[in-house]
């Protein structure tokens, strides 16, 4: 099959499901973590963090931007730290972060589970799991 | 249990996968560390309480920070390897090389950060 044809079929005859979308998921989502902590860690550095924390609370900071992680540290002011804008940025990291964590779980228990059945619970679970810890997470976020 | 495999417990443990199974099985391990470190972290902060307290001399236990930053730090980079070498899969050919990099770049970085955190953990 050339490469002209193959461009020309469409996405499922080419063997797109659920399962490729996320094996693509799983590698740009990883792509975007690295750019929300980057993002993260260079808004802490922006912000003062350079003077006020020490690294292990910058990289607290650079993981979940939550105001939470700052009170501790010398930082002066933390109101520009529990702005919108950086509830906004966690709440995106933490969207990817569960997505990506809960169908890594999913992909190991698909390796030790010998039956279908059992695998489609742990998908039906996977899916409550998923929805949950994004609500309990969002619900921390912005409350904090 | 009701599992069954083709190969005995024995062979299985006696699979000489080398470099690429060992970075498969610490990037399970590091994936599952943060995955339970993580729902915990959220639980605990969200329900807080007596529990939440508790939770938290576990983390700020010097052992258990050098195992979690194991766990993310080799998770990150080894993700990273996997995610370089799957979006170009022309690199694949040179995927040994690609794990002496990551080691490269992980070692000398967890070693000192580990070694900061046991000795304050262990100086005070």
């Amino acid at each position: 099959m050339s490469n002209q044809k193959t461009r020309t079929l469409s996405l499922s005859q080419r063997g797109m499901t659920f399962e490729i979308l996320m094996w693509y998921f799983t590698r740009l989502s990883a792509l975007a973590m690295y750019a929300l902590i980057l993002f993260g860690l260079i808004g802490g550095l922006i912000m003062g963090a350079r003077n006020q924390m020490n690294f292990a609370d910058v990289m607290r900071w650079a993981f979940m931007p939550n105001v939470t992680h700052v009170q501790s540290t010398d930082v002066p002011d933390i109101a520009p730290w529990a702005s919108t804008f950086w509830k906004l940025t966690a709440s995106a990291l933490l969207l990817v972060a569960v997505a990506h964590g809960v169908h890594g779980l999913v992909v190991i228990a698909d390796d030790y589970i010998a039956s279908a059945g059992g695998r489609k619970i742990v998908r039906l679970l996977s899916v409550v799991m998923m929805l949950l810890m994004s609500a309990i997470g969002l619900y921390i976020l912005w409350t904090s | 249990m009701g599992l069954k495999r083709n190969v005995s417990l024995l062979t299985g443990l006696r699979y000489k996968g080398q470099g690429p199974m060992l970075t498969f099985v610490l990037h399970r391990i590091g994936g599952l560390g943060m995955a339970i470190f993580i729902t915990i972290h959220m639980l605990s902060s969200f329900l807080g309480g007596k529990g939440g307290v508790f939770v938290n001399t576990i983390y700020e236990n010097w052992a258990f920070q050098v195992f979690i930053f194991f766990c993310v730090l080799f998770h990150a980079i080894n993700g990273l390897r996997i995610t370089i070498l799957d979006l170009f899969p022309k690199l694949i050919e040179h995927h040994r090389e690609a794990i002496w990099i990551e080691w490269a770049v992980f070692l000398p970085t967890f070693g000192i950060a580990a070694l900061v955190i046991i000795s304050t953990g262990l100086g005070g």
